[in-house]
C-alpha cells in the first residue's frame, strides 16, 4: 500500500472563498492509501514547503499531492521541495483547483466548488498510485550559436555572444549586413547619424574571430533540438569569389546596366552588379542574376573583364552548408507596409507622395540627393511639406490594427531634420495621439513642436491630389473643428511596419509560433521576452513586432545572454516526460512519425545476429521529444505511452471520478 | 461651454435606440478625424461628422438632435469608405433623421417643393429627397 | 443575345437619351438591352439604417421577377445600380432579412441574380478592345473627364466595380473611344444629389468644385453614369460660371452618348438635344461630327 499526503492550499482567498479547504483535506483522509491529509494558507511559502517537506519524514510518505493553483506555477516548487525531503519528484502531483476550479466557480456556500475539489484530488490520487519514479535526461550541449538576420538586434546579438567567448554564426539575406538601421539618416531622441553608430559594429563583425558571417544567405532547414541544432544554410550565388575579392569596385564602375535601387528606396538607380551602400560588410558585391545579361543571355561580361584578381565567376552556384550549434537567434526584423493600399494618400500616382523610409534616404548624406531635401519630381526643394502620421497602422479596415510604435518619434525627427536644412520650409503634421514614451521622447516632439516650428494637427488626412504642381492634402483639425486644406510641395507618409515577407515560412522551419500578422510569439510577453516555446530558439528586435533601436539593441544583448547561459555548463538537464515506444507492439505503420509536430520520431531497425534488418518499429528521441502526447493519440496498436501521463494513469484517474 | 458628465447622460436611451437603428456602435470611433476631413458638406453642417459621433459618445443628444448635420449629409459614404475603425456616420445621421420622421417630424412639405425642380428634375431626386426628408 | 435590362424611373423620362443611346449603342457591338416586363421603382436610395426594411421590399421585387426570367440584371443608372445591388447582397447573406422581405413581397427569392453595371457588361463581358475594334467615328483629340460621383463606387464591399479612390473604368472606356481620358482628382466628390431639392447652395458649391476641377485639369466635357449627377452639373452651370471668373461651362453627357457617336449612331439619335449645355458644338469644332 502507498503512503500518500495530501496538502489542500486556501491560496488566501483565491481558494478559500468557494472552496472548503479543511473539508476536502478531511476528505481526502478517508480514502485508502492515504496516510496524512491537511489543509494550509499558502502551500508556495516557505512554512508551507517546510510543511510539506516535514510531513513527508514524520509520516514516512512515499507520495504526495498538492491542491492548489495551476501546475504551471509551482510543479517545480513542490516537486522541488519533495526532492529535499528524499523522494523522487516524479511522485509529486498537482491538483489545479484554483484555475480550474475556485475562480471559475461564485457559490459562497462552497458546495460546488468543494464538491469539484474532492473529485479532481481523488482523481490525482488513483493516477499518482501509478506514477514510476523518473529521471532528467541530460542533454550534451554544442556550444555554438547562430543568428538569423543581420540588422542591429541580429548584431548585437552575435557581437555579445562573442565577446562572451563563443562562437556564432551569422546569417544575413542581403549581400550586407547593417539591415533597416544602415537606411536611417539621424536617430530619435539623440540625433546621432545612423551610420556614425552603426558601421563601427558592422566592422567588428567582420574582424572578429569568433563570428562567421553568411550574408547572401538563408537558412533552408532546421533540424534537432536545443543544444544539438542541425542547420542547412543556402548560401546564395554571388558570382564574386568572396575569399579573393580586394572590393576595388572597378567591376560596379564598369557595368552598364542599372536597376532600381531598393536600398534607396527606388529613389536612385544601382549597378547590376553591386554593394547595397558604400560602407557594406563585407564590402564583396554581387551581381543581382536575374537582370545580369550575361548571366541571362551571354551578353556583356564588362564586369569580369576589368576584375584584377580575376574572381568573377558567371557560373557559380548556389551552395547548401550544414552547421551544428546550440541555440538559434532569431532577428529578421521588419519590412514596411505597401503604401499604395491607400488610395487615398495617392503613393504611387503621386510622385511627391514618399514613405518615411524614402525620406530618410533624402535626408541621409549618402543618400541620393547628398542629404539635401530635395522633392521626387522635380528635384526642387519642398517649401512646405505634410507628414502624415498613422498611413496604416491603427487601421483595422486596410491596414493594421496594431501601434506601429516608432513612427511619431521619426516624424518629429523628420521635421526637425526638414527644419535644420530647409530653414524657410514649414512642415506639418498630421497625428491621432502622440506616442512618446521612452527616455527623453516627450521633449524630443515638444522640441520639435517648440523650436523647429512642426505645425502638429490633430486629425486625419482624407485626400490627396495634385494640382498645379502642389500636392494638396485635405485633412481635419479636430482640435479646433475645421476642415484642413493644405497646398504641400510634398507628403511624407508615416507607413505601418509589418512582419517579414516569408516570416512564416522561416517560424515553421523553426518550429516557432507567429501570431495573425506573423510576428514571432515570445513564450511569455512579460517574463519570457525573448524565449520562443521551442527551447533554444530566442528572439530579438522588429520580428517580434514594431521596435525602435534601443529595444532591440537591449534585446539582442537578452538573446545572447540566454544563449551564453545555456552554454554556461556541457550538458542540460530536461524534463522525462517523454513518449516512449513499446517496442513488441509497434508495427511500424509511421503515423506517430507523421503526427509529431516535433520531428522526434526516427524510423528504427531490428537487426539479427547476422546484421540483417529483421524490422522497422518507431523509436523517440528523447532529446527532441516535447511530450506534447500527440503520438499516443495518433498510434492504432496502442504502442506508444508518455511517460508521466501513461494510459494506465489516465485511465485509473477517469475511472476515480 | 461646461457640461455635466453623469453616467445616466451618457447611457442616454435616445442614443441606445439610435445605436440599433443605425446600426453602429458609436465607442467604436476613435475621434481621427478622417470623416470630418473627407466630408464633402462639412462646411454646411453646424456639428461636423467626427464632433456628431464625439457628442453622442458623451451624451449630447440634445445638440445633436438641433443641429442641421443629418439633413445635409446626403449619404455618399465617403467618411465610410475611408474610416479606418468601420464606422458609417452616415448611417448614423439617418438614424437620426428616422428618429425624426418616425416621429412624423417632417423637414421639409411637399407643397413646397418649387414646381419647375418637381417638373424638370429627375424622378430619382423627387423620390429620394422625401424619403430622407418626409416621414 | 439579350441581356435583360432595368430602366428605373428616370431614364424612361428626363434622361430618355441615355437609355435610348444605351440601347442604340448595344445593338451595334451586337447585343440587345432587353427591358424586363413589369417592373417597379427601386426607390431612389438603399436605406442606411438597417432596420428599415420596408424600403428593401420595392427593390427585392424587382429582383425577384428579374430572376424568374433570367440570371442577371443590367442597369444604367449608378443609383439604381446602387440600390439593386446592396439590397441583392442582403439578400443572398441575410437570412433573416431575407425571409421577412420575402415575406412581405412573397416570394422566395435567393439573392442568386447577377446585379451588373452596363459599363461591366462592356469591360468585361465584350472587352474594350472589342469596343475599340467597332469604334467608326473615334473621338480623337476630344478630351473628355470621366466623373463618377459616389453610388458607382461606394461602399466598395458591396458594389466593387473598380477600385474607389481611384476607379479607371470610364477612362479605359473613354480611351477605347478614341478620346483623350483626363482624370480630375475631385471625380469620385459627392455632386449634392437630392439636396438639389431643398439646398441648392450646397448643390452648386460641390458641382462647382467638380466642374472647374476637370476644367483646370484640360477637360473639354464630362462624363457620367447618373441622371442625378448629370442633373445637379447641368443646373449649377450659370450660377458656377457668374462666382468663377474664367470659368464657361462644360458639356455634361452621358457615358452612353460618346459610346454611340463613337459607335457610329447618327448623332440626332443621341439626345444631346435634352441636354441643357448642347456638346454639339464643340463636337462639330472636334469635327467628330458634321
Amino acid at each position: 500500500m502507498p503512503r500518500i499526503g495530501i496538502f489542500v492550499c486556501q491560496c488566501g482567498n483565491n481558494i478559500a472563498a468557494t472552496v472548503d479547504t479543511k473539508k476536502v483535506a478531511e476528505e481526502m483522509a478517508r480514502l485508502p492509501g492515504v496516510v496524512f491529509a491537511c489543509d494550509y494558507k499558502f502551500m508556495c511559502s516557505s512554512p508551507g514547503q517546510d510543511m510539506l517537506k516535514q510531513a513527508i519524514k514524520d509520516n514516512r510518505l512515499d507520495k504526495v499531492i498538492v491542491s492548489a493553483c495551476s501546475p504551471h506555477m509551482h510543479e517545480k516548487t513542490f516537486r522541488k521541495a519533495s526532492e529535499a525531503a528524499g523522494l523522487n519528484p516524479y511522485q509529486c502531483e498537482i491538483t489545479n483547483i484554483r484555475e480550474q476550479c475556485s475562480w471559475v466557480h461564485h457559490d459562497k456556500t462552497k458546495a460546488a466548488g468543494t464538491a469539484k475539489s474532492i473529485d479532481l484530488t481523488r482523481m490525482t490520487i488513483e493516477r499518482l498510485k501509478k506514477n514510476k519514479p523518473l529521471k532528467k535526461i541530460n542533454i550534451p550541449i554544442k556550444k555554438k550559436a547562430l543568428v538569423i538576420g543581420g540588422g542591429i538586434a541580429g548584431i548585437q546579438a552575435a557581437l555579445d555572444i562573442a565577446e562572451g567567448g563563443r562562437e556564432v554564426i551569422l546569417v544575413e539575406r542581403e549581400p550586407s549586413i547593417g539591415g533597416n538601421m544602415a537606411r536611417l539618416s539621424e536617430t530619435f531622441p539623440t540625433m546621432d547619424c545612423s551610420q556614425c553608430i552603426l558601421t563601427p559594429k558592422m566592422v567588428e563583425v567582420e574582424l572578429n574571430e569568433k563570428i562567421t558571417l553568411y550574408t547572401y544567405s538563408e537558412i533552408e532547414k532546421v533540424d534537432g533540438y536545443i543544444g544539438n541544432f542541425i542547420v542547412q544554410i543556402r548560401r546564395k550565388a554571388k558570382y564574386v569569389d568572396e575569399e579573393r575579392c580586394t572590393g576595388c569596385g572597378e567591376c560596379i564602375e564598369k557595368c552598364p546596366f542599372k536597376v532600381e535601387s531598393q536600398f534607396e528606396m527606388k529613389l536612385a538607380k544601382r549597378k547590376v552588379i553591386y554593394t547595397p551602400f558604400p560602407q557594406s560588410v563585407p564590402n564583396v558585391p554581387v551581381i543581382d542574376a536575374p537582370n545580369c545579361p550575361k548571366i541571362q543571355k551571354d551578353k556583356c561580361g564588362a564586369c569580369a573583364v576589368v576584375c584584377g584578381p580575376k574572381c568573377i565567376d558567371f557560373k557559380m552556384e548556389d551552395r547548401i552548408i550544414t552547421e551544428d550549434v546550440g541555440a538559434i537567434i532569431v532577428a529578421t526584423g521588419y519590412e514596411l507596409m505597401p503604401n499604395e493600399r491607400f488610395g487615398e494618400y495617392g503613393y504611387g500616382r503621386i510622385k511627391d507622395v514618399i514613405s518615411g523610409m524614402q525620406f530618410e534616404r533624402l535626408a541621409s548624406s549618402s543618400g541620393p540627393t547628398g542629404g539635401e531635401i530635395r522633392r521626387p519630381s522635380d528635384g526642387k526643394t519642398p517649401a512646405s511639406v505634410v507628414f502624415i502620421q498613422c498611413a496604416g497602422s491603427r487601421d483595422e479596415k486596410k491596414g493594421v490594427s496594431y501601434c506601429s510604435k516608432v513612427c511619431c518619434m521619426y516624424t518629429a525627427k523628420h521635421t526637425m531634420l526638414y527644419h535644420h536644412k530647409v530653414h524657410e520650409g514649414q512642415s506639418y503634421v498630421f497625428y491621432m495621439d502622440i506616442r512618446a514614451g521612452g527616455k527623453r521622447y516627450e521633449e524630443f516632439v515638444r522640441r520639435a513642436i517648440e523650436h523647429d516650428n512642426a505645425m502638429y494637427l490633430r486629425g486625419r488626412v482624407s485626400r490627396v491630389y495634385e494640382k498645379d504642381g502642389k500636392v494638396i492634402v485635405q485633412g481635419a483639425d479636430t482640435l479646433s473643428g475645421n476642415q484642413v486644406e493644405i497646398e504641400a510641395d510634398m507628403v511624407v507618409l508615416a507607413t505601418a511596419i509589418v512582419s517579414r515577407t516569408g516570416a512564416d515560412t522561416v517560424a515553421q522551419k523553426l518550429g516557432i509560433g507567429y501570431d495573425k500578422y506573423k510576428f514571432y510569439n515570445e513564450y511569455h510577453p512579460k517574463l519570457k521576452p525573448v524565449e520562443t516555446v521551442t527551447a533554444g530558439i530566442f528572439l530579438s528586435g522588429a520580428c517580434m513586432g514594431p521596435m525602435d533601436i534601443p529595444d532591440s539593441v537591449a534585446q539582442g544583448s537578452a538573446a545572447a545572454a540566454k544563449a551564453l547561459s545555456l552554454f554556461s555548463s556541457d550538458e542540460m538537464m530536461r524534463e522525462p516526460i517523454t513518449a516512449v515506444v513499446n517496442k513488441p507492439t509497434c508495427n511500424a505503420c509511421w503515423d506517430c512519425v507523421t503526427a509529431c509536430p516535433y520531428s522526434a520520431i526516427e524510423r528504427d531497425t531490428v537487426k539479427n545476429r547476422d546484421g540483417v534488418v529483421v524490422r522497422w518499429l518507431a523509436k523517440v528521441n528523447d532529446g527532441v521529444c516535447q511530450g506534447c502526447g500527440v503520438c499516443v493519440a495518433a498510434c492504432r496498436s496502442k504502442a506508444i505511452d508518455l511517460k508521466g501521463y501513461t494510459d494506465e494513469q489516465v485511465y485509473a484517474a477517469i475511472n476515480a471520478f | 461651454m461646461k457640461i455635466k458628465l453623469t453616467k445616466g447622460a451618457i447611457e442616454n436611451p435616445l442614443i441606445r435606440q439610435l445605436e440599433r437603428v443605425s446600426g453602429e456602435e458609436l465607442k467604436r470611433c476613435y475621434q481621427c478625424g478622417k470623416c470630418s476631413a473627407g466630408c464633402p458638406v462639412t462646411f454646411a453642417m453646424e456639428i461636423p461628422p467626427s464632433q456628431i459621433m464625439r457628442f453622442l459618445q458623451i451624451g449630447m443628444m440634445d445638440d445633436v438632435m438641433k443641429a442641421n448635420s443629418m439633413w445635409v449629409c446626403v449619404g455618399c459614404l465617403q467618411c465610410y469608405a475611408r474610416c479606418p475603425q468601420s464606422v458609417s456616420v452616415a448611417n448614423v445621421l439617418e438614424g437620426l433623421r428616422q428618429l425624426h420622421l418616425r416621429k412624423g417630424e417632417d423637414r421639409e412639405q411637399i407643397k413646397d417643393v418649387p414646381f419647375p425642380f418637381l417638373k424638370n428634375a429627375p424622378q430619382q431626386a423627387i423620390v429620394c429627397g422625401f424619403r430622407k426628408f418626409v416621414s | 443575345m439579350k441581356i435583360p435590362y432595368y430602366p428605373g424611373c428616370t431614364l424612361n423620362t428626363v434622361a430618355k437619351g441615355f437609355e435610348t443611346s444605351a440601347k442604340e449603342a448595344a445593338l451595334s457591338i451586337g447585343f440587345e438591352l432587353a427591358e424586363m416586363p413589369a417592373w417597379n421603382c427601386c426607390g431612389a436610395t438603399f436605406p442606411l439604417t438597417p432596420d428599415n426594411l420596408i424600403a428593401l421590399s420595392a427593390p427585392a421585387k424587382v429582383l425577384s421577377s428579374a430572376r424568374k426570367t433570367g440570371e442577371s440584371l443590367t442597369t444604367l443608372c449608378s443609383v439604381c445600380y446602387n440600390v439593386l445591388k446592396r439590397t441583392n447582397s442582403v439578400m443572398k447573406n441575410d437570412r433573416e432579412k431575407r425571409a421577412v422581405i420575402n415575406g412581405f413581397i412573397e416570394t422566395d427569392y435567393d439573392g442568386s441574380l447577377n446585379v451588373t453595371h452596363f459599363l461591366e457588361i462592356l469591360r468585361d463581358n465584350i472587352g474594350f478592345d472589342k469596343v475599340k475594334a467597332a469604334v467608326k467615328q473615334p473621338l480623337t483629340g476630344l478630351k473628355a473627364a470621366a466623373y463618377y460621383g459616389c453610388m458607382l463606387l461606394r461602399p466598395f464591399e458591396d458594389m466593387g466595380i473598380d477600385d474607389a479612390e481611384d476607379p479607371v473604368v470610364m477612362e479605359n472606356l473613354l480611351a477605347a473611344l478614341g478620346a483623350e481620358a483626363i482624370k480630375s482628382p475631385n471625380r469620385i466628390e459627392c455632386c449634392g444629389a437630392h439636396l438639389a431639392m431643398t439646398n441648392e447652395d450646397i448643390v452648386v458649391k460641390l458641382s462647382g468644385t467638380i466642374m472647374t476641377s476637370a476644367v483646370r485639369n484640360g477637360a473639354e466635357l464630362i462624363v457620367t453614369t447618373c441622371p442625378l449627377c448629370q442633373y445637379n452639373l447641368e443646373k449649377s452651370q450659370s450660377r458656377v460660371a457668374s462666382d468663377t471668373p474664367g470659368y464657361a461651362g462644360i458639356p455634361i453627357v452621358y457615358f452612353t452618348q460618346m459610346l454611340g457617336l463613337a459607335l457610329g449612331q447618327d448623332v440626332d439619335t443621341l439626345g444631346f438635344d435634352k441636354n441643357i449645355w448642347d456638346a454639339r458644338p464643340l463636337l462639330r469644332k472636334k469635327g467628330i461630327i458634321k
